[in-house]
């Protein structure tokens, strides 16, 4: 079936290729028409997993932060805040903000919202996420009690929550939607309120969803800083198909095509770059393929340094992917701090030396090395990827190794069991700090770790970074982590991300951050404009 | 006829309770878990959800839950799209499938038994050739590939029609034409093979011979015997095009019923895959059992009766 769908797909680029001026489009109002490319599980912040829910989420809701376009966070439903001298203690003070219903919105709402998430009978996949605040695993895991939870509403003002350590980027990650609060007087009396009585305090307001139709947004008349949102109505349809969004924006029925909400068919991103209309963007996230250190023979890290730098990546995001990636040879990357390649990239010389002695280490030949099995979930794009680096390992060792692509939720299903030898992943940011790839390397026990690898001195270090209070120092001490990381390759990094879109000329104001979201609080339409681009 | 209702009934039954029972243990053997996602999740966290939705019973007990449910019309919650149910699903989803099902089935029919019966009274002159050349070419292009071609021509080129989505009628056009290709050109090489064989009948000389015209020939006496085949079709037919399509549904943002059929899969929603597929189940052998009872009407000679006898 993908198979049919994509020789459909690029029948309709063969044509869509030829048209080269788009339809002029003349905004007559402050509408802002949007793709969203499918529909979004659920819009109740305490339960989102997925990007497609939170860009919804995002306009609907603002938390105690908020990030400015530059990166910075400021206080957002807070007015302010105080900081303990220990790091681990947080006041709010709550400005007098209103839900999109017209209530206040009280620091009850946060307390209550966080509570539910950390509920263990309350279904909630990323509760794991307010881990950082005091007893919060031990109350979901139901060996505590929520009263112990270091949240705390001292007034309807005033919000005190207690960490189980010093953490940094806490100030960022109350942006972010697994810290939103909800309108507890709508949730608890319509358990279903995400259906019909939807009410949020973000920049705007949902004022209808059409279930996999359309979903429309207008300006939040109750948002406490309504003076400088400019749009009125933010349309969404939902279209799944990608070259379908493409023809709709070339044929002037949206604004925006492609990143964050949606990807831009691959295939004609050349014709795209060619004609000069393809933005580019740079994501907190990192390509990689993961290392199984339990399985033979990647229990040896010089093999696996080996393969790592056997590959080429250069020659992956130039010829492969094609869409100006960063090559990886780190971890981190460089959307969260300065990268310093750790080593150089297709190393041959260096690879295969480090090959032969991994070998020697085995007490084994190349010849006795029996065929890899390389896994990876069906999708054009991985297969590529995974058919160049194929050609190169065998190029570089002359070892065999198999392509095996399975269907998404059974690839992750032998992920999870850690039933693969070279699996392909990816890792994206849900704050900018190095701790959210590192830390899931800290113990063999976090189900992120699939490549199953432990190190004393890497834990060690991490440890020491939570309770470094100095920023400078801990990131010292988390660059030293990475090294260590990568000295043992567990993981063979590939690329950093980023995304593609298009956006018409009369579209200002757009800010995207490298997490996947899209700030839509200062955008706005010029409407005298007729060029499109 | 009461007897015949009655067994047919209980075959109907049967058969819903057979698809059910396997769909259900066939869909809990194949890997995957509805809750795992590539960021993983803690496992305190997936034994709550689980344990939320009943997935840590054994599977036995699981069955009898949801076959009592299904008894009383419960389909379940959706395990993906939260605070929805398959019931709301379905109920928005086929409304939407079916009016666009229904739009393709007349122009199938319409335009299949027209074109068939065209190149069947000009058999083998060129109008013959002709539509069974249009016949094959409506066999061989897929529907996916007739849309984006209508889409490329119609919206982009001529702007005439809405690229896609849902909500008038001018969004209905193209998608219907993609659905109602294929079978049209079926319908179309049915009708044309039976009229021809018709059409040489001697009941069909008699009434030529009394003077009637081709036209009179045709509507009054050839097409009924010539249609038999074409409402075995049907009913299968009317099933499918109902229920949506995947491709079509996706290619032109339609929210129907097709692209639950194959994202409820993907994504391991296990009440959705049920749903979805008994209610599918259900809607064919409903349209086949109309089939059924439409041919007493056209053909008196079949009578209900002597099926029965025939089992």
């Amino acid at each position: 079936m993908n198979r049919r769908i994509a020789s459909g797909l690029v029948i309709s680029l063969l044509f869509t290729g030829c048209t080269k001026t788009d339809k002029t489009y003349r905004p007559t109002s402050q509408e802002l028409r949007l793709n969203l490319h499918s529909e979004p599980p659920t819009l109740d912040p305490r339960k989102a997993t997925d990007t497609v829910s939170v860009s919804i989420l995002n306009l609907c809701f603002e938390g105690l932060t908020r990030r400015t376009p530059d990166g910075k966070v400021i206080p957002a439903v807070a007015e302010s805040f105080e900081i303990s001298p220990d790091k681990k203690t947080y006041t709010f003070i709550l400005r007098d903000a209103k839900w999109s219903d017209g209530k206040p919105i009280t620091a009850h709402d946060f307390e209550m919202t966080w509570k539910t998430m950390l509920d263990p009978s309350f279904p909630c996949e990323f509760a794991s996420d307010l881990y950082i605040i005091k007893n919060a695993r031990i109350a979901k895991s139901n060996l505590g009690s929520l009263n112990e939870v270091g949240i705390q509403a001292v007034d309807d003002k005033t919000l005190i929550v207690q960490l189980e350590h010093p953490v940094p980027y806490f100030l960022d990650a109350l942006a972010t939607h697994s810290f939103f609060a909800t309108p507890t007087h709508i949730t608890t009396t319509y358990p279903n309120w995400t259906d019909a009585h939807y009410v949020g305090n973000g920049n705007f307001v949902l004022k209808e969803w059409r279930h996999r139709d359309t979903i429309l947004l207008e300006k939040n008349p109750q948002y406490w800083d309504r003076e400088n949102i400019k749009l009125e109505r933010v349309t969404f349809a939902l279209i799944e198909d990608e070259s379908t969004e493409l023809t709709m924006y070339e044929n002037g029925e949206l604004d925006w095509a492609g990143y964050p909400l949606s990807n831009l068919p691959t295939e004609a991103l050349p014709s795209l770059e060619k004609q000069g209309k393809l933005h580019n963007f740079a994501i907190s996230g990192t390509y990689y393929y993961v290392f199984n250190t339990k399985e033979f023979p990647f229990t040896n890290a010089n093999i696996r340094k080996a393969f790592s730098l056997a590959i080429n990546r250069r020659s992956i995001v130039d010829n492969v992917t094609q869409m100006k990636q960063i090559p990886a040879m780190s971890l981190v990357p460089p959307t969260i701090w300065n990268v310093t390649p750790y080593f150089k990239d297709n190393d041959l010389a260096e690879a295969r030396r480090l090959f032969e002695l991994g070998l020697q280490e085995l007490g084994i030949t190349a010849s006795d090395l029996p065929p890899l099995h390389l896994s990876y979930n069906t999708v054009v794009g991985h297969h590529k990827i995974a058919q160049a680096i194929q050609e190169q390992w065998h190029q570089a060792f002359g070892v065999q190794v198999k392509l095996e692509n399975k269907e998404w939720k059974v690839f992750l299903d032998e992920l999870t069991h850690h039933k693969f030898q070279i699996a392909r992943m990816g890792g994206l940011a849900n704050v900018n700090d190095p701790m959210t790839f590192l830390d899931y390397y800290r113990y063999l026990s976090n189900s992120n770790n699939l490549a199953q690898w432990s190190n004393l001195k890497f834990t060690q270090l991490l440890d020491e970074a939570d309770v470094t209070l100095d920023e400078a120092k801990r990131f010292t001490l988390l660059r030293e982590a990475e090294k260590v990381f990568i000295d043992e390759m567990p993981i063979a990094p590939i690329y950093f991300y980023n995304g593609n879109y298009l956006k018409k000329s009369y579209v200002k104001g757009i800010h995207l951050s490298d997490l996947n979201n899209l700030d839509l609080k200062w955008a706005y339409v010029e409407l005298n404009d007729t060029v499109s681009r | 006829m009461t007897q015949y209702l009655a067994k047919k009934a209980a075959i109907l039954i049967g058969s819903l309770f057979l698809v059910t029972t396997l769909t259900f243990f066939l869909m809990h053997s194949i890997p995957g878990d509805p809750f795992v996602q590539d960021k993983a999740i803690p496992e305190e966290i997936l034994k709550a959800l689980h344990k939320h939705y009943g997935l840590d019973q054994p599977l036995y007990i699981q069955y009898g839950k949801y076959l009592d449910g299904v008894l009383h019309f419960e389909l379940g919650p959706s395990f993906k799209y939260e605070g929805r149910t398959v019931n709301e699903i379905i109920a928005d989803g086929f409304p939407v499938s079916f009016y666009l099902g229904m739009e393709a089935l007349i122009i199938a029919v319409f335009g299949g038994i027209v074109l068939g019966s065209i190149a069947a009274l000009n058999h083998m002159r060129w109008q013959d050739h002709m539509t069974m050349i249009i016949a094959v070419i409506g066999i061989s292009v897929p529907s996916f590939i007739l849309a984006t071609f209508l889409q490329y021509l119609l919206a982009m080129k001529l702007d005439l029609l809405p690229v896609a989505r849902w909500g008038t009628f001018s969004q209905t056009i193209m998608p219907a034409i993609s659905l109602a290709a294929l079978p049209m050109a079926f319908i179309a090489r049915l009708t044309r093979a039976n009229m021809v064989e018709v059409m040489q009948q001697d009941y069909i000389q008699t009434a030529k011979s009394k003077g009637l015209n081709s036209f009179q020939i045709v509507v009054r006496h050839a097409i009924r015997n010539a249609l038999m085949p074409v409402v075995t079709y049907l009913g299968p037919l009317t099933a499918a095009v109902m229920t949506g399509s995947f491709a079509i549904e996706k290619i032109f943002g339609i929210p129907g019923l097709g692209q639950w059929f194959v994202t409820s899969i993907t994504n391991r929603d296990y009440t959705v895959i049920m749903g979805t597929t008994i209610f599918y189940s259900a809607i064919l052998m409903l349209c086949v059992f109309i089939v059924d009872l439409l041919y007493c009407l056209i053909d008196p000679r079949i009578q209900l009766k002597q099926e029965i006898d025939g089992r």
